[in-house]
């Protein structure tokens, strides 16, 4: 093959395995508002709070998987905490202050993250090296890390134990009966406030995950907190209410931004990567208001 | 018993019509003005004027812009700390670049850049809404950044970004003391307030309540929308844009793009969230909450180390200041949503009846 072309597949690739990550943060965002209508900044706080938490416990000493399980059980009373002590007396208040809500809750986050267990930077180490696909690199001349394929499989899974979740069991059922409409849901006799414990749970062992995956590709360091605004343009091309067009919308985001980074980076200069995606979010929103498989609004007067 | 609008008749529209309706009021601004006009440089010492009431009034400034559009016309923005950082930038270049202009009007043409911006940035919110504008609005917030960092002429080529904001000079007469700033500052501010206020109680304002009520319903008794929306916009980044001149050339003097991150734009959404959403008073007085807080906190912990003996480490206290911030937003929503202006409204009902409620 030509060297162009190798380049070519080798920078789509990169780009779409990076928006498989961007679209493990997004999950979390997309949970969380499928069941309770709340946009929750928190999420890349959650996530550099679940890595912490992990990294700290493994220095410490920990076994890996007691490690795990014990972020894990961390991030679910996380989860019930907040819908206790923040989200249970806001009920019923405009979007925009629960919003600011969850601002607050980053703030204390990454606060509490901080002074449980420091600031300095940890590397991590799943045990997957990042390196090139052998045979790949061997037979096409092409180079995919080896990691990036794993995180897509996880990410791959993620999204199929919670898509069957929401569609098969009674919980998801109740979930998706929440997210409709709340009070039609209270009247069925579905417990609102289970209800959002359990889905703040998930979106934080979500956050778990997402935290593992960037933290080997990053470092466990404060950054994480920005993963969640890469994640959010991956929303908007998703929609709100989609676990599908989370992954979808990553991997378009992905694609485009490292192919523009590449093609078209140099022609202004170079470092668009913080505001490229938000541009083509945009245009997407032109097409289509509420994201390629968001829910249609219909306004009544 | 003082504060009881009994027996002020109005006789004409205008009387009907006016900015302050209730002569209490009127009393109280003229006497707030003349206090903060007269008394505040008078008895203010260099520290206060300068790191505080000077940051203070700016902050009401881009909280009242960003009201306008959130609170007023009901569109959600996060790209405010961008409108800000466009108004510097270009007051900078204008009055470097067209030095006869002047200052003044070099910042109200700063201003229209930076509603210039805002209206390209507001086409979205013709399309989309709530959230989804939301997230659209951190483009701006990110690609203004990118390209004041990127394009040298923004900042006069200088190599490590940073601009230094030039004298102030008004007609032959330079402000250059932080009580001299802060009476620029003040006037500004007073009067933009005044017009905010003025322009909500005018066809204009009323539309863009309409706007945020319903925007369905708004077009269907005939508001233009995308004429309104954008001019919310406009008008809001025009306010945004001046309050980053100010910022700028009052309190900071020398200034990078840095200084206008996300986390700007979140401590003035803050701001408008704690004060009131929909409330011109709630700009000033969230404002106050915002600025002096982080202040209140850092001398409560040295004092609270003082007081134990305990050498609180730098790091420690940064991280619970973030704590107690946040934690202390999330009780305010819960406590109060409608913000320090539903509770100044509270007081005023109560003194209307006091001291005899029944």
């Amino acid at each position: 093959m030509p060297i162009e072309v190798i380049f070519f597949i080798e920078v789509l690739a990169g780009g779409l395995l990076a928006g498989v990550m961007y679209a493990l943060v997004a999950l979390g965002f997309v949970l969380i508002y499928k069941a309770s209508g709340v946009f929750n900044f928190a999420q890349g706080a959650m996530v550099f709070f679940a890595a912490l938490t992990f990294v700290s416990l493994l220095k410490l000493g920990w076994n890996f998987w007691l490690a795990l399980l014990a972020t894990l059980a961390v991030m679910v009373a996380l989860g019930v905490v907040t819908e206790r002590v923040v989200l249970r007396p806001l009920v019923n208040q405009p979007q925009i202050t629960l919003f600011m809500a969850t601002i607050g809750l980053t703030f204390v986050l990454e606060g509490l993250s901080q002074l449980l267990w420091g600031s300095q930077p940890h590397g991590l180490e799943l045990g997957i090296p990042d390196v090139p696909m052998e045979w790949l690199s061997q037979k096409w001349n092409i180079n995919i890390s080896q990691f990036d394929l794993f995180a897509a499989f996880i990410a791959g899974l993620l999204v199929a134990v919670l898509a069957v979740f929401f569609q098969k069991t009674r919980i998801g059922r109740a979930l998706r009966a929440v997210a409709d409409d709340h009070q039609a849901a209270l009247a069925v006799g579905i417990p609102l406030q289970h209800i959002w414990a359990i889905v703040w749970g998930v979106a934080g062992a979500v956050a778990l995950v997402a935290g593992l995956m960037w933290g080997v590709r990053n470092g466990v360091q404060f950054a994480l907190t920005f993963v969640a605004l890469k994640a959010l343009p991956v929303l908007l091309i998703g929609g709100f209410e989609s676990i599908p067009g989370a992954i979808i919308g990553g991997l378009i985001i992905g694609a485009t931004e490292k192919l523009a980074e590449v093609y078209f980076g140099p022609m202004v200069g170079g470092g668009i990567e913080s505001w490229f995606a938000y541009v083509v979010a945009l245009l997407f929103l032109l097409v289509r208001p509420e994201g390629l498989f968001g829910e249609k609004h219909i306004d009544r007067v | 018993m003082l504060y009881r609008e009994a027996g002020q008749f109005k006789s004409t529209y205008a009387q009907d019509q006016q900015i302050f309706p209730i002569r209490q009021d009127r009393i109280a601004i003229a006497m707030l003005l003349g206090f903060a006009f007269v008394v505040v440089p008078l008895i203010g010492d260099q520290y206060w004027l300068s790191a505080l009431i000077t940051p203070f009034l700016i902050f009401a400034l881009a909280a009242l812009g960003l009201n306008i559009l959130t609170g007023y016309a009901g569109q959600l923005s996060l790209g405010t700390a961008a409108f800000m950082a466009v108004g510097a930038f270009m007051t900078y270049n204008f009055v470097l670049r067209v030095p006869w202009l002047g200052i003044v009007p070099s910042m109200i043409l700063a201003g229209l850049c930076a509603a210039a911006v805002g209206i390209l940035f507001g086409l979205p919110s013709l399309r989309i809404k709530g959230f989804y504008l939301a997230v659209a609005t951190l483009a701006c917030q990110f690609f203004v950044l990118w390209a004041l960092q990127r394009f040298g002429w923004f900042t006069n080529y200088s190599s490590s970004g940073v601009i230094t904001a030039q004298q102030i000079v008004i007609f032959g007469v330079a402000f250059d003391t932080p009580a001299e700033k802060y009476l620029f500052t003040l006037t500004v501010v007073a009067v933009m307030a005044l017009a905010a206020k003025n322009l909500m109680r005018s066809e204009t304002g009323r539309a863009f309540m309409a706007v945020r009520d319903m925007d369905v319903a708004a077009s269907v008794i005939g508001i233009p929308m995308m004429k309104t929306k954008l001019l919310a916009f406009a008008i809001s980044s025009f306010y945004c844009g001046v309050a980053g001149a100010l910022h700028a050339f009052c309190y900071l003097g020398t200034v990078e793009p840095e200084a206008y991150t996300l986390d700007l734009s979140f401590r003035i959404l803050f701001m408008v969230i704690i004060g009131g959403v929909g409330s011109i008073l709630g700009c000033f007085l969230g404002a106050a909450f915002i600025t002096l807080f982080p202040i209140f906190l850092s001398v409560a912990s040295s004092w609270l180390s003082h007081l134990l003996g305990v050498e609180i480490s730098h790091a420690t206290v940064s991280n619970l200041e973030l704590i107690i911030f946040g934690g202390l937003i999330i009780f305010f929503l819960i406590v109060e949503p409608n913000g320090l202006a539903r509770l100044w409204q509270i007081a005023k009902e109560k003194l209307r009846l006091w001291p005899f409620p029944h």
